[in-house]
């Protein structure tokens, strides 16, 4: 390699080198979120058959219900990916419309979960009804949780963009976002497959 | 000097994105959801070759993810990414495993006799 083409390169070395680091911090977070995550299923995997006399899995779930929830969520994640794709090509108007679109359809699938809670609540079927509840409720309702958060991150990001940019720094922040999106999606195979497919088999 | 310039080739911002990525990953996705969904909704084969296949059906999904959508194993060389996952695998493995096989040992080792007494005191509280 010639001296002049390793200049031109280091030149661009310290905004990509913490780039990527950035990138690398976020994704240990993710690994040990995909472990806090490990203990819920570990927990619910040992609770939901205790369901002290109350309702069990098969007639508590919705199940077309449910499957509307899971396209609902993987096509945001398709959505967040077209996003950032535009994102990257500095096309803005693009991005936007994407990363609302993503939202939309991330809210939508926060409040079919609420909803679902919510009949479960008055129906007497909480989680103070037994383990299994417990442990159900605890599971999806972490998801739900980092979906919100995921939500309020998504909305922060449009504005903040709006004002100042495809900048280079918004660039990375959306590339945290996206691979946090893409992350609750897969942790929902796991839900959707655990808890809801297996539960309507009545494993 | 020369690692350095290395360094810099390899940390290129979009590694592995495109569109054909994404598109892939997502009829994958989209396809292998509705045949686990199917598979449970017409109860077709017996119950434990259906649990074998959904977790198959599952496990497929999230390594479709990982590769399309989390970009998984596309980094170049010091696959740091990789070898984190790799370890978080190891520990999850662990924690559920774990948890189950020794649950299930003590429900196995408590005799039902001395559970319905437990039960039977705690009621009468």
């Amino acid at each position: 390699m010639s001296t002049t083409s390793v200049k031109k390169q280091l030149r661009y070395m310290p905004e990509n080198d913490s780039d990527s680091k950035t990138v690398f911090g976020f994704w240990l977070y993710l690994m040990t979120d995909c472990i806090v995550f490990a203990s819920l299923f570990a927990t619910y995997a040992v609770l939901h058959n205790n369901n002290f006399g109350g309702p069990n899995a098969r007639e508590l779930f919705n199940m077309p219900f449910v499957l509307t929830e899971t396209l609902i969520l993987l096509t945001s994640s398709f959505t967040c990916g077209l996003a950032i794709i535009a994102a990257r090509r500095q096309q803005q108007s693009q991005a936007m419309m994407w990363f609302f679109v993503t939202f939309l359809l991330g809210l939508a699938f926060l409040s079919m979960e609420l909803t679902e809670f919510h009949h479960m609540v008055i129906e007497g079927n909480s989680w103070r009804r037994s383990g299994f509840l417990s442990s159900y409720f605890t599971l999806v309702g972490t998801h739900g949780l980092h979906i919100a958060v995921g939500l309020l991150w998504m909305a922060t990001m449009m504005l903040k963009v709006a004002k100042t940019g495809l900048t280079n720094a918004n660039l990375r922040r959306l590339t945290l976002l996206s691979l946090f999106w893409h992350f609750l999606d897969l942790i929902w195979i796991f839900i959707f497959t655990i808890v809801y497919l297996m539960g309507a088999l009545g494993v | 000097m020369s690692t350095k310039v290395q360094k810099v080739v390899v940390s290129k911002p979009d590694e592995g994105v495109n569109l054909q990525t994404y598109v892939t990953g997502f009829v994958a996705s989209i396809s292998l959801t509705l045949v686990a969904y199917a598979l449970v909704m017409r109860h077709a084969l017996s119950k434990d070759t259906i649990v074998a296949a959904i977790a198959c059906l599952a496990a497929i999904q999230a390594i479709v993810q990982l590769i399309f959508f989390l970009h998984v194993g596309r980094e170049t060389k010091p696959r740091w990414k990789l070898l984190v996952f790799g370890f978080m695998v190891v520990v999850v493995f662990i924690i559920v495993v774990g948890s189950i096989w020794i649950m299930n040992n003590l429900n196995y080792r408590m005799t039902p006799d001395e559970m319905n007494q437990y039960l039977k005191s705690q009621e009468s509280l």
